[in-house]
């Protein structure tokens, strides 16, 4: 069979030169055959560096597979092919070719074998997803597609620092274990959490995924943070203050999930929180832990980006997507509703769902290795996830009280791309065999015992049964139209606010030195006048005749003077 | 857009069926927790329906201070717009301060 050497994101980066120059069915067709190309491809491709050459003294290797890069680049694959279903009526070009050059640089990210090329793929991630925000067209998608712009940009400059100082350190630019060593190690560490969304540094998330298009949340959702995953996993295992890190994630974003009113928004805040139960598995370190974290995000990607879509089908159908606009969408959108449903059952972790088969790996490692505390922030955070995610989006969107809106099911592709999401995390859910053949160790772990499916069930229908409790006594807060304030206001609002006062307080300092300075000139001039105001003085207008007279000689003896000289 | 046609949850007999179906499921796993021999990992879990109260407590304290914190991050829709509005947009709303912290 013909194979080809070359590596994924080049396949896919000629994929989006086709889509910039071709329109309709074929258009769909070349971008649906790249992602699937691709991966059949790369799944007959042996394990070690494919392509190296040298740069500047340094061995370069764009394309370096093992285990974790291969988990990484199936899942991308999937994602990619399910995205651009998900997208196929699209007619803009901007937003194909920029959803085609994005699902490239994450591919090319995960199979860089060293860290130059991860920081060009770091970059390119940032400035092709940026066109799936700006393609909203608004004012502002724009303001937040250039605030995402900087953000992403900053990260990738942190990184490059660090790189150089690791380089300059080590001598090498391989990218391996680095640990929190040096400057190199805290710069680099900076620049993954940042594209990781840790708490403090994720505004950029939340600010930014809700206000892309319909279709390009879902390629959002799917690539850059899971790249910042698969970086800290190879990067950082083991480091402790990921555990830390990681537990405050998986639980501070679910407050402010609970009472946001964009429903995107609210997923933004639960990817947040997944993303908080990898980073704890990388924390802890251990096979079971990684295998954890990994098979995670592998689910994460499909269960979360079925739930951006079906979400995103809402916006299509309806153009609302906040929760105080919407409600009764079931009775139209029943195939929508099923799916979101299947959606939710899985990243709160059902029994015989995805989301169960890979959460459960990292909380049993967390109490394997003794963290007791963090697996109970994990355990809160599996019911609050549940709570947001499980049942606040499809109750919001789908049922509550009925608003009104008749919206049908959304177009033949988009139910496609839903189905096939959600034929995985039953499938994953189901025969969590052919996930864990994947994984980078071999652990043997078995979801499926009694007291875990029992523990787990019970978890989640209390928690559904404090949501009915909390609903009939009106204790549930309601949707509202509004706006929290998240980290994000401390660059939005308080720091330009601080500037603001700074600079009219030294504008004001300013104009009053200058005032005085000029009143001082002007009261020395004022004297310096009087003085010479007298008759005859140097500022006088009159002058007595005598001293014309004076004056008129002076001026002859000095013409008598010169014709001498002649 | 017909208002008329019935749907399965207008009637509220169908809501009450679910909600009892899940009164009962709760119900059910909690009984279980007795019969079922558990191998537990911690020692927490020893409680009879330890998960069961965790899940449901969780959620009842996640909401409670997610209100509570409503008090101090909830602003108006329009909080951010002055970002993108232009100035023109500004004088018709003829909406005064903006720009402090506090409104």
């Amino acid at each position: 069979m013909w194979m080809t050497e070359l590596p994924p994101f080049v396949l896919f980066f000629i994929g989006a030169l086709i889509a910039a120059v071709t329109s309709g069915r074929l258009r769909g067709v070349v971008m649906l055959a790249i992602p699937i190309v691709s991966a059949v491809n790369l799944w007959m491709m042996p394990e070690g560096i494919h392509l190296q050459f040298s740069f500047m003294d340094y061995q370069l290797s764009p394309y370096k597979i093992d285990k974790l890069s291969l988990m990484f680049a199936y899942v991308f694959h999937i994602a990619a092919v399910i995205a651009i279903t998900y997208s196929l009526h699209v007619k803009d070009t901007v937003q194909q070719v920029a959803g085609m050059l994005y699902a490239g640089s994450a591919l090319g990210a995960v199979f860089a074998g060293d860290l130059l090329t991860l920081f060009v793929f770091w970059e390119l991630l940032a400035l092709t997803s940026v066109f799936l925000i700006l393609a909203r067209r608004t004012p502002r998608a724009y303001v937040v597609g250039m605030r995402y712009l900087i953000i992403q940009i900053f990260s990738g400059v942190l990184l490059l620092v660090g790189v150089l100082f690791y380089a300059a350190e080590k001598g090498t630019l391989d990218f391996q274990y680095i640990g929190l060593e040096g400057v190199y190690g805290w710069l680099i560490f900076f620049a993954i959490g940042i594209k990781c969304a840790f708490p403090l540094l994720h505004s950029w998330l939340t600010d930014a995924y809700p206000e892309a298009t319909p279709t390009g949340t879902v390629f959002l959702s799917a690539f850059t943070t899971k790249v910042a995953v698969y970086a800290l996993a190879r990067a950082y295992p083991g480091t402790e203050m990921l555990i830390y890190i990681g537990a405050a994630m998986a639980c501070l974003p679910i407050f402010w999930a609970v009472i946001e009113n964009d429903l995107r928004r609210v997923l933004a805040y639960s990817l947040m929180n997944q993303v908080g139960f990898m980073v704890v598995g990388i924390g802890i370190g251990t096979a079971l832990a990684i295998n954890g974290a990994v098979a995670h995000a592998f689910n994460d990607v499909i269960f979360k980006g079925l739930l951006f879509m079906s979400m995103g089908s809402v916006l299509h159908m309806t153009g609302r997507i906040n929760g105080s606009d919407l409600g009764g969408l079931y009775k139209t959108m029943p195939k929508t509703t099923i799916l979101c449903i299947v959606g939710a059952a899985s990243i709160s972790a059902f029994p015989l769902f995805s989301g169960f088969v890979s959460k459960s790996m990292v909380m049993a490692a967390a109490l394997e290795n003794g963290y007791d505390w963090i697996w109970l922030m994990l355990l809160f955070a599996s019911a609050g996830v549940f709570h947001h995610a499980g049942i606040k989006i499809p109750y919001f969107a789908f049922f509550a009280h009925d608003s009104g809106l008749r919206a049908s099911d959304p177009p033949t592709n988009m139910l496609v791309a839903m189905f096939i999401a959600a034929g995985l995390c039953i499938g994953i859910g189901v025969y969590p065999a052919a996930l864990y053949s994947l994984l980078p160790y071999d652990t043997g772990y078995n979801p499926y015992d009694a007291t875990h499916v029992l523990a787990q069930t019970q978890l989640l229908f209390f928690s559904a049964l404090a949501f009915v409790w909390l609903n009939l006594r009106g204790l549930y807060p309601p949707e509202l139209k509004s706006t929290h304030l998240d980290f994000d206001w401390t660059y939005r609002r308080f720091f330009p606010l601080i500037l603001r006062r700074l600079f009219a307080t030294i504008w004001k300092i300013d104009g009053q030195i200058r005032r005085s300075f000029i009143s001082k000139l002007d009261s020395g001039l004022h004297y310096l006048a009087q003085r010479n105001a007298g008759a005859s003085s140097l500022l006088s207008r009159d002058h007595p005749a005598g001293s014309m007279v004076i004056w008129v000689t002076v001026l002859l003896a000095i013409y008598l003077l010169l014709s001498f000289i002649r | 857009m017909d208002n008329k046609t019935k749907y399965i949850f207008d009637d509220p007999k169908n809501v009450k069926r679910v909600m009892y179906f899940l009164y009962a499921s709760c119900a059910l796993l909690f009984a279980l927790d007795f019969v079922i021999h558990r191998h537990v990992y911690h020692s927490w879990e020893n409680l009879w329906g330890f998960h069961a109260i965790y899940g449901f407590v969780g959620c009842v304290v996640l909401v409670v201070v997610a209100k509570w914190m409503r008090g101090f991050l909830m602003r108006p829709e329009d909080y951010y717009d002055d970002e993108w509005k232009t100035d023109e947009d500004e004088k018709n709303t003829s909406k005064a301060g903006v720009l402090n912290v506090d409104d």
